[in-house]
């Protein structure tokens, strides 16, 4: 059914007229313009597309965007608002990417990790990045990343 | 300018989009606008007018142009390197353009690790003459001889004069020159200040900022996403189709040719669309199935031609020999899976079409489109943005074709993004293979004769580096094309070190197991078996590192070792592994890799393509293969085929020999070939049995181990 749904999204106020079975994936990319969110596999397999709703990762590629009604959205575009996050800044320190089409679902799902486990263990962070994949082969860079971070967010940044 | 204007259509363009700046012409050879591959005089050649690698803009800052593409592997890093480096300019002030057939100069296509090697030289010779001419003009302003000026960051100072000094960003204010010198020698390799040192990555601030552009990423008013009718099966052709009903949820549909399209200006809308076509196809018999392709390559194979160089004569070799150690080594079709799949992003403007396409060959791409479409190669533009991985299988660009041609039918831009599914079906996967390998041991442990049979994967170093005085490699088939029709049932091509990582794991392994038949460990059985300094370097450093304590295997410890060249590079890793006898399962504890490519450029980069060759490596060796039945490829999306994953992660420790001296060669696929072999090997010095078949799933493993 097409209607108006209204959410936050990155902070500010935001609504699309669409149908609400469609997903979010396409809402953000086709619709609002951010193309940050990538498309990878379409059946929640691989991460690329991750944003996070209400503080919890989740794979747009198949969240209907009438469950975002009333939500917070956040999508990399809107993860440092005023310059780069502690993760991002790690990421782009340890070089945790090659070719970056990944880059910003790994980024989002290690958002999520933090917000829940301020200071996680490597167990935790490989548990948590495990269903986000990286053809590349950058994953000992990004655990390293989101290691720092970890340490840098509690640092006070 | 007068010269400019000579060049014709190209060349116009390309200063029209440089903007004022100073052009540094050496006037070589001026054969024409530098995009047209088919004036150029070889394979690997770029132009020779080396104006097209760079600019120097009145603000100082340097523009290298560069037709190479940034797949993931850092080029854009290593040629800003290279280029500061030659010019004594700072890396920071140093942007990179590529992979824009408007602006850029022709280059085949980024594959084979050529960028350092054969782009290298090239960019590095255009940045020495550049800097020989500023260094005249500086000493022509200043009124000081060239031989008493140095140049820092781009400042051009007389070290006993203070005060006199002139910037390359003054020097060319206002002013268009041409100069030409001849025969500048590049720096000095000891010299270096900015090339063998890390570098932070010119990509990086784009990517983690979820700036970076990829095809998909363009959008244009009144873009319409297509998506393409699919085949349910190779070779079926399409009988009847029904899209009123497309039509009908609003979709606009085309029919060209045998493309069928439905376009929505809605992605999800088209797939939508697309799932409302009723369409009938004929479908060829198909038996051949992942199961039975390996007596189908051996029945369907031309002749053998030699591969390599042989040796002595292998049934003299034989008669010396003690034992006779023979197997075969299989391994499974492979696909590329890049994160990106194939996109395009189309629009005609003015009776010029421009394509946004992710490809590893923009100016075949160009090519393509241009045949496509009707139009004349100079009103076509192909740019390659920031591509989400290759790995070979972007090397053409049959995408970026549909979407031009759709752009021109509907007078609309136009984007093709290939479903995930289309990727595993259009995918021209690494090539199944059969390689037997029979050679002869005396009873003094060495190699008396060696014969190898490679059939599907192609000869590339399939002859083994060995000293092995009788032996002889032949190959059937490969990856190239040119195999009889039907032979590999599907696409293939280039795979990340195409043919040698299923002639490294055969030829590795066989080593391995003819160590174990003279009970000899097998790294010094190798090093037994070699004369070659560089590897005997890569191996006794992987050693140390390593600190591998010789035995016999299998000894239990579930140690590996493997070692491999591709082009002039040489790699050599050693693994540990745990093997869980109940399942089957491998875990990979720990894995060290050693790469001599002589001079490195960004010798952080280099680890990043040795730390991410180990890991795509781990994933032909253990979980990657395509199935396929009736014509069908079964493995639709990353469910059933499996990639590498942060939990597999094993302690990787990496090391780059410090060869400065030797020329470099490229680093992004030689750290691949030895990881299927030093897995294999590791789980036969861990269970005391040899998986001969890649990839080494639980149910293989269980297997050998049933067989002892």
């Amino acid at each position: 059914m097409e209607r108006t749904i209204s959410f936050t999204l990155n902070g500010k106020p935001a609504s699309v007229k669409a149908d609400d079975e469609r997903m979010l994936l396409w809402v953000l990319r086709s619709d609002l313009g951010l193309t940050g969110t990538k498309f990878g596999c379409g059946e929640a397999l691989c991460g690329a597309c991750t944003v996070i709703v209400n503080k919890q990762a989740v794979r747009s590629c198949v969240t209907p965007v009438k469950d975002i009604a009333g939500k917070q959205v956040t999508t990399i575009e809107g993860l440092g608002p005023n310059g780069l996050h502690a993760i991002q800044q790690a990421f782009l320190k340890h070089h945790a990417f090659q070719c970056g089409f990944c880059t910003p679902g790994m980024i989002m799902n290690a958002y999520a990790l933090l917000l829940q486990t301020p200071k996680p263990t490597d167990e935790q962070i490989i548990a948590h990045m495990d269903d986000n994949l990286c053809r590349c082969g950058a994953h000992v860079r990004i655990v390293e990343a989101i290691r720092e971070a970890a340490g840098a967010a509690q640092g006070g940044a | 300018m007068q010269a400019v204007e000579t060049q014709g259509v190209s060349r116009r363009g390309f200063l029209a989009l440089a903007g004022p700046g100073l052009f540094v012409f050496f006037g070589v050879e001026r054969t024409g606008a530098y995009q047209e591959p088919a004036r150029l005089p070889s394979r690997q050649g770029g132009p020779s007018d080396f104006n097209a690698y760079l600019r120097i803009g009145a603000d100082g800052r340097v523009t290298c142009f560069a037709g190479k593409v940034e797949l993931g592997q850092g080029c854009k890093t290593v040629l800003a390197q290279i280029l500061a480096e030659e010019l004594d300019v700072a890396y920071d002030s140093v942007d990179v353009v590529l992979s824009d057939t408007d602006v850029c100069p022709f280059d085949m296509g980024t594959f084979g690790s050529m960028n350092v090697p054969v782009l290298g030289p090239a960019l590095r010779a255009a940045g020495a003459e550049a800097r020989a001419v500023l260094l005249q003009m500086a000493s022509e302003r200043l009124q000081i001889p060239v031989d008493r000026l140095q140049v820092k960051a781009g400042v051009v100072s007389d070290p006993a004069a203070p005060g006199k000094s002139v910037a390359y960003g003054q020097l060319v204010e206002g002013k268009r020159i041409e100069r030409h010198l001849e025969r500048v020698p590049v720096k000095p390799v000891k010299t270096y200040a900015v090339v063998g040192r890390p570098a932070a990555r010119k990509d990086a601030l784009e990517k983690v900022s979820g700036k970076a552009k990829y095809a998909a990423d363009f959008a244009f008013p009144g873009l319409l996403h297509a998506r393409m009718v699919k085949l349910p099966a190779y070779g079926a052709k399409m009988t009847d189709v029904d899209t009123s009903a497309a039509e009908k949820f609003g979709a606009r549909v085309v029919k060209d040719g045998d493309m069928v399209a439905v376009l929505h200006e809605r992605p999800d809308l088209a797939d939508h669309a697309l799932g409302l076509v009723k369409a009938q196809f004929d479908r060829p018999p198909a038996s051949v199935d992942d199961k039975s392709i390996f007596d189908h390559l051996l029945e369907t194979a031309p002749q053998f031609q030699p591969a390599g160089r042989p040796a002595g004569d292998v049934a003299a070799g034989e008669k010396l020999a003690a034992a006779i150690v023979e197997e075969t080594y299989l391994n499974s079709y492979v696909a590329h899976a890049p994160m990106e799949t194939h996109s395009a992003t189309a629009i005609v403007e003015n009776g010029k079409v421009t394509v946004w396409a992710s490809t590893q060959a923009p100016f075949t791409v160009k090519t393509q489109v241009a045949q496509a479409v009707g139009f004349s190669p100079q009103n076509v533009r192909v740019v390659a943005p920031y591509v989400g991985g290759g790995f070979g299988g972007k090397t053409a660009g049959p995408q970026a074709v549909d979407a031009a041609r759709l752009a021109k039918i509907t007078g609309k831009p136009v984007q093709v993004v290939w479903s995930r599914e289309e990727e595993f079906f259009f995918d021209t996967f690494r090539p199944a293979a059969v390689f037997r390998i029979r050679a002869g041991l005396s009873s003094a442990g060495k190699i008396v004769s060696w014969d190898g049979r490679v059939v599907g994967a192609g000869d590339r170093e399939a002859r083994p580096f060995y000293d092995i005085p009788n032996q002889r490699t032949v190959s059937a088939g490969g990856w190239q094309g040119g195999n009889p029709a039907g032979m590999h049932p599907f696409g293939v091509g280039a795979w990340r070190a195409p043919s040698v990582n299923t002639n490294t794991f055969a030829r590795e392994s066989h080593m391995d197991a003819l160590a174990a038949k003279a009970g000899v460990d097998p790294l010094e059985f190798r090093l037994n078996h070699l004369s070659d300094a560089r590897m005997r370097r890569v191996l006794e450093t992987a050693a140390k590192q390593f600190g591998w304590k010789a035995g016999k295997a299998p000894s239990g410890r579930g140690i590996g070792v493997a070692c491999g060249t591709y082009s002039t590079a040489y790699s050599a890793a050693m693994a540990e592994v745990a093997v869980d006898k109940s399942t089957g399962r491998v875990q990979v504890k720990r894995l060290v890799s050693v790469l001599d490519v002589g001079l490195t450029v960004n010798p952080d980069g280099m680890r990043q393509q040795m730390e991410g060759c180990i890991i795509m490596g781990m994933g032909y060796a253990l979980t990657e293969e395509v199935h396929f039945k009736d014509g069908e490829v079964l493995d639709r999306n990353f469910d059933s085929y499996a990639l590498p994953r942060f939990s597999w992660l094993p302690k990787i420790e990496t090391v780059l020999i410090d060869n400065p001296e030797t020329p470099a060669t490229g680093g992004g696929e030689p750290p691949i070939v030895t990881i299927g072999a030093v897995l294999a090997n590791a789980i036969y010095d861990a269970a005391g049995s040899r998986v001969l078949q890649l990839p080494m799933i639980p149910e293989r493993v269980l297997s050998a181990l049933k067989k002892g």
